[in-house]
């Protein structure tokens, strides 16, 4: 497990600059493309937790869709180049303190639930059907609710946009 | 391929490295000689290249030499930083599709669990890097055709991950392997000599991967981000010298890798007629096969590329949302059926 340690701290270490990065920024468009790279290196922790499936649907949904609409959304409206003077940053006690709250919740909750388990060290790959499988028996519910809130904000879209 | 070898993982690992490093650009000379320069010139009644190589086959070379010995030029009010990383976005994006890519029972980089699915995502990566480039050569032109791709890459990528779920449920895997092996071993009404190649069964998915390939390809008719008459080159307006050549090389390498996917899901892959699945022959004769079906493929799509003039771009959307998209959701409708009752 020595090679997976190294590779998890040298990740982690990339993926934390990138989120300090992010948020400290004067300029969006550079922000966005942290935001990136805080994702992608998400993603690289996945693989080496084995979890192959749920790396490549974060990369397609996280970069390959939400970032590009990010930027999409960025660029159309306005990004000039270099720095930007309303980005003051004014605001960060604040955000500090609802990121530390968010994240103080998962954190507990992913202790909670998860806290004793350990990753099984024989290299073995979850495989897709094993994930999908769980995915429509033991978490059938969840999956269900997180299916009907989707289809909600894609009606909720669809009535903003309407021009009538 | 450990097995078979027994290679360390580190030895094995950068084999595979200098291998990829040789075929991607090999391919890209390739498509670029045979179907840039050469059928668009006698398409248009001209000779192409003549005088660099034989038959001008070295022309490609010359050029990639020509342009590396270009100065490196940055508009004065780019971005530097995102403006030089732009071009490796998009090319590390179409280096990885070549990742999965099957070409013999062993013959394959790494055989991924999530085979198509990976393809999908790493392709949609590109996008990044074109928006990357449009907004950090601080020129309106580049930023206008970073935005149309953009536009056009989100329409497109649903029709295409779409149409590729109609071969997923006919192959019950995400595997590309798995999915040559389920045409291989598939029979055509208890005929299985030649197996089942998916575009008999996925016809409607195949045209409709093909039309959202050209799409992201931004090949005519799908060119509007670099439509060069309005937007002079669009995303691409600022670059020169090496850094224009890793986009070129980028788009011709996408174009294969695509060619390529096509192939393993819907032409029945490396696999040969009368051969054993598991038949290690097969690891030197599955790449020519591959290579043959890609050249066929490919040539569809640069077939198509100079002949159809290009759309508009509100034809090109209502395209891909009323046309595609409905078109794949009831293609994956009707195999789910056909999954089910058969």
């Amino acid at each position: 497990m020595v090679a997976q340690n190294i590779a998890f701290g040298i990740i982690a270490g990339i993926t934390v600059l990138a989120a300090i990065g992010m948020v400290s920024t004067r300029n969006i468009v550079h922000a966005a493309l942290f935001l990136v790279m805080v994702l992608g290196g998400l993603a690289a922790n996945y693989v080496l937790l084995t979890a192959e499936f749920i790396a490549t649907t974060q990369v397609l949904v996280y970069i390959g869709a939400v970032m590009v609409l990010f930027l999409f959304g960025i660029m159309l409206t306005r990004a000039p180049i270099g720095r930007i003077p309303q980005m003051t940053g004014a605001t960060w006690p604040v955000a500090a303190l609802s990121a530390l709250a968010l994240g103080g919740i998962t954190v507990y909750a992913l202790i909670d639930r998860f806290g004793t388990d350990s990753l099984a060290t024989d290299n073995t790959v979850f495989r897709t059907a094993d994930v999908s499988d769980s995915v429509f028996s033991q978490y059938i519910i969840p999956f269900e609710a997180v299916s009907v809130l989707l289809l909600a904000a894609l009606i909720g879209a669809v009535v903003l946009a309407r021009r009538d | 391929m450990t097995d078979l070898l027994g290679l360390a993982y580190w030895a094995e690992t950068s084999i595979k490295l200098g291998v990829a490093l040789i075929v991607i650009p090999t391919a890209a000379l390739m498509l670029g000689y045979l179907f840039l320069l050469k059928m668009m010139a006698f398409m248009q009644s001209r000779l192409g290249p003549q005088d660099v190589g034989p038959y001008g086959t070295l022309q490609l070379i010359a050029d990639a030499v020509k342009f590396l010995q270009k100065e490196d030029i940055h508009p004065a009010a780019a971005d530097r930083r995102v403006f030089r990383a732009a071009p490796v976005v998009v090319l590390a994006s179409s280096f990885l599709l070549f990742v999965v890519l099957p070409t013999g029972p062993d013959a394959v980089v790494e055989n991924l669990d999530t085979g198509i699915f990976y393809a999908m995502a790493v392709s949609s990566l590109s996008v990044l890097g074109v928006l990357m480039a449009g907004w950090a050569s601080a020129n309106k032109y580049a930023l206008l055709g970073g935005l149309r791709a953009a536009g056009q890459l989100i329409a497109y990528e649903l029709p295409l991950i779409l149409a590729v779920m109609g071969v997923v449920i006919q192959a019950d895997s995400l595997n590309l392997q798995q999915i040559v092996r389920a045409q291989a071993e598939g029979e055509i009404f208890g005929f299985g000599l030649i197996g089942n190649p998916f575009i008999l069964t996925q016809f409607v998915g195949f045209l409709i991967f093909m039309i959202a390939a050209q799409a992201e390809l931004t090949q005519t008719p799908f060119d509007m981000p670099v439509a060069e008459t309005e937007l002079v080159g669009g995303f691409h307006v600022e670059y020169t010298g090496f850094r224009f050549l890793l986009f070129f090389m980028a788009e011709v390498a996408t174009a294969f890798a695509f060619s390529a996917l096509a192939t393993v899901m819907f032409l029945g892959g490396w696999w040969i007629p009368g051969f054993d699945f598991d038949a290690p022959v097969l690891n030197v004769l599955g790449p020519v096969v591959m290579l043959v079906k890609i050249l066929l493929v490919a040539f569809i799509i640069f077939w198509i590329r100079f002949t159809y003039p290009r759309l508009r771009e509100d034809q090109l959307q209502k395209f891909a949302w009323k046309v595609l998209i409905p078109l794949s959701l009831a293609n994956i409708v009707v195999t789910g059926i056909f999954k089910v009752v058969l």
